[in-house]
């Protein structure tokens, strides 16, 4: 600290030029710093790219259009990937359908009709709910849910894409919250004081003026969700069953994608088919959540909101 | 008017430098770390990892071998038997545990690496086939294990059962059990499409005490530890013949038709402390330990 005062008179003598070589420097230290991010997905492409790509020429494409999943067969292996979408597409449905009417009428609630007294109790457990790991939402999910699902709908078992799905619904709902809320809090005031002017009632207003205006942010929070649920592993491998059965019956055992990725990864052998095909269920994975956040970075831009 | 300019620059700067110099710290760390004396106590480190019908049995021997040999450091983790032999291979494990003998492929692997493996058999355990207790039939026949593990029988009736569909658990492909079941009692067969894989042995277990209809099977182990919440299927080896219940002395005289060996697996060349485990583990006291942890001593050559 002593030092400092020395060199400050120098600066003041030329502020300009040395302002301009630091900021200069500054700022390519800073654009490397926060390119290597760009770098990683770059690389994460490129390597699960190589992996997967001899996959293409042996079996070939072809293979992984079949309805059977069935990779460590000892009569023939089959890598087919039919059932493992199913599976993503039924747990990603049901999240859906359960977390964005919860996720965006919590986030209507929170930023026009919630006291402030209840925005600050509800929003640090909304925060609070994004952080629980998920390992921590698949054991509740085992213990607590499969149980419930199996004695309410009289099921055989309780391991089910249905019990997936709400899980997920869990996880999906803090993002839609929070992204949705700040979508809502940004639109115009003067729409609301001209809806309530021309006789509105407060209700109307937030149904047919504040939630249409902020459409854009929250179709984007929405995607934002549903690419946390399609990515999630752990909850869906607790809980699940893991049948690699083609159905889309959410009370029937379900196998996704990630599940597959996670409970397989670890035995094969490096470089065998059943490895290619795992690294080709990755790159779909990888395409679909990165064609999500496209979108929805895309809606935002559009409506000049953020990012 | 300039004071905060300049202030911000600095702190920015620091940061910067900051950042740099953790990059150089990160780099000379990683550098350091082979001549650090944690890296030479690392010879006397001793990691097993694989079968988890094994981690019990593997982690009690850890234990009592540890207390004997304190300058030995023994870790282990399960993940499954394929799990334990790929990270062999790759070299992140110096002992695989497994509930199954090498594959054919996974020796022509080990062959290309320039590794050959030796399989030392440590135990026996009965695959114990387990159901819920709330079901009345008590034996299966190999054949019908067959069909339903197969998807050709659907309902406990077909068995002489309640009128109630079969569900049946198995683990997930990484386990050395699965790949053993298939085998020896699918003969080579896939498993039905409606069979829930299991992350683990626990989770069978769990699944059929929880549901009417499982049907599941785990390692003998487990399932005397189960005992109650779960029951154990007699197997007969053929339609005509009587049930055998998995025991000691049925597994031992090879009267209970599905058993197997556990194996530690070792390099051609392991190191000394790894060695040092193995003999232990073949050694009497080591036996002693298969027994208590509910599996069956191999017969000493």
């Amino acid at each position: 600290m002593s030092s400092n005062p020395a060199t400050f008179p120098s600066s003041i003598n030329s502020p300009t030029r040395n302002k301009l070589s630091k900021e200069k420097l500054i700022e390519l230290g800073l654009i490397a710093i926060a390119s290597t991010s760009i770098l990683i997905v770059g690389l994460i492409f490129l390597f699960i790219g190589k992996e997967a790509a001899p996959f293409a020429l042996e079996p070939g494409l072809g293979a992984l259009f079949s309805d059977t999943w069935a990779p460590t067969s000892m009569m023939k292996e089959s890598f087919g990937i039919l059932p493992l979408i199913s599976g993503s597409l039924v747990v990603t449905l049901i999240a859906s359908l359960i977390a964005v009417p919860f996720g965006v009428c919590a986030a209507v609630y929170i930023a026009e009709v919630a006291t402030p007294l209840e925005q600050k109790i509800l929003k640090p457990f909304i925060e609070l709910l994004a952080g629980i790991p998920s390992v921590v939402i698949g054991f509740f999910g085992l213990i607590v849910l499969v149980p419930f699902i199996k004695a309410g709908f009289h099921l055989d078992s309780g391991l089910t894409g249905l019990v997936g799905g709400i899980l997920l619904a869990l996880m999906a709902a803090p993002t839609i919250i929070s992204i949705s809320e700040d979508a809502i809090r940004s639109v115009p005031l003067s729409y609301k004081e001209a809806s309530l002017a021309i006789g509105a009632s407060r209700l109307e207003t937030i149904w047919k003026i504040t939630v249409p205006a902020a459409m854009s942010g929250i179709m984007a929070a929405v995607m934002l969700g549903i690419g946390r649920v399609i990515g999630e592993t752990m909850a869906v491998l607790m809980v699940t069953g893991n049948a690699a059965l083609m159905t889309l019956n959410p009370l029937e055992s379900v196998r996704t994608m990630t599940a597959t990725i996670a409970a397989e990864m670890g035995e094969i052998s490096f470089g065998s088919e059943h490895y290619r095909a795992l690294f080709c269920v990755g790159i779909l994975l990888l395409v679909t959540t990165f064609g999500l956040n496209i979108v929805a970075r895309q809606v935002l831009k559009k409506y000049r909101m953020g990012a | 008017m300039h004071r905060p300019w300049r202030l911000e620059t600095l702190s920015t700067l620091t940061l910067l430098i900051a950042v740099i110099s953790l990059f150089f710290t990160a780099g000379c760390a990683r550098k350091d770390a082979a001549h650090t004396p944690a890296a030479k106590a690392g010879v006397n480190m001793v990691t097993i990892k694989g079968s988890d019908t094994m981690v019990h049995l593997v982690s009690s021997w850890a234990e009592d071998f540890m207390k004997t040999t304190p300058d030995i450091q023994v870790s282990v983790t399960g993940g499954g038997s394929g799990t334990g032999i790929s990270a062999l291979m790759n070299g992140t494990t110096d002992i695989a545990s497994s509930s199954r003998d090498l594959s054919d492929k996974e020796k022509t692997q080990a062959a290309q690496k320039g590794l050959t493996l030796k399989e030392i058999p440590v135990g026996l355990d009965g695959l114990s086939v387990i159901a819920n207790p709330s079901n009345p039939v008590k034996a299966l026949s190999l054949a019908q294990l067959k069909d339903i593990f197969t998807g050709k029988i659907t309902t406990w009736k077909a068995v002489g059962g309640p009128d109630m569909p079969i569900l049946v658990y198995s683990r997930e492909s990484s386990s050395g059990t699965y790949a053993f079941f298939q085998e020896h009692v699918l003969q080579k067969q896939n498993y039905t499409k409606s069979a829930r894989l299991m992350p683990a042995s626990s989770g069978i277990v769990e699944a059929v005490a929880a549901d009417e209809g499982g049907l599941g099977y785990v390692g003998l182990d487990y399932a005397e530890k189960a005992q109650g919440r779960i029951h154990i299927l007699g197997v007969k080896p053929d339609a005509e013949s009587t049930a055998v219940m998995p025991t000691v002395e049925t597994v031992q005289n090879k009267s209970y038709p599905i058993a197997r060996e556990l194996y530690l697996i070792v390099p051609g060349k392991p190191s000394e402390a790894a060695q040092k485990f193995v003999t232990y583990a073949i050694s009497k006291e080591g036996q002693n330990i298969v027994q208590q942890s509910g599996y069956i001593p191999v017969q000493h050559q």
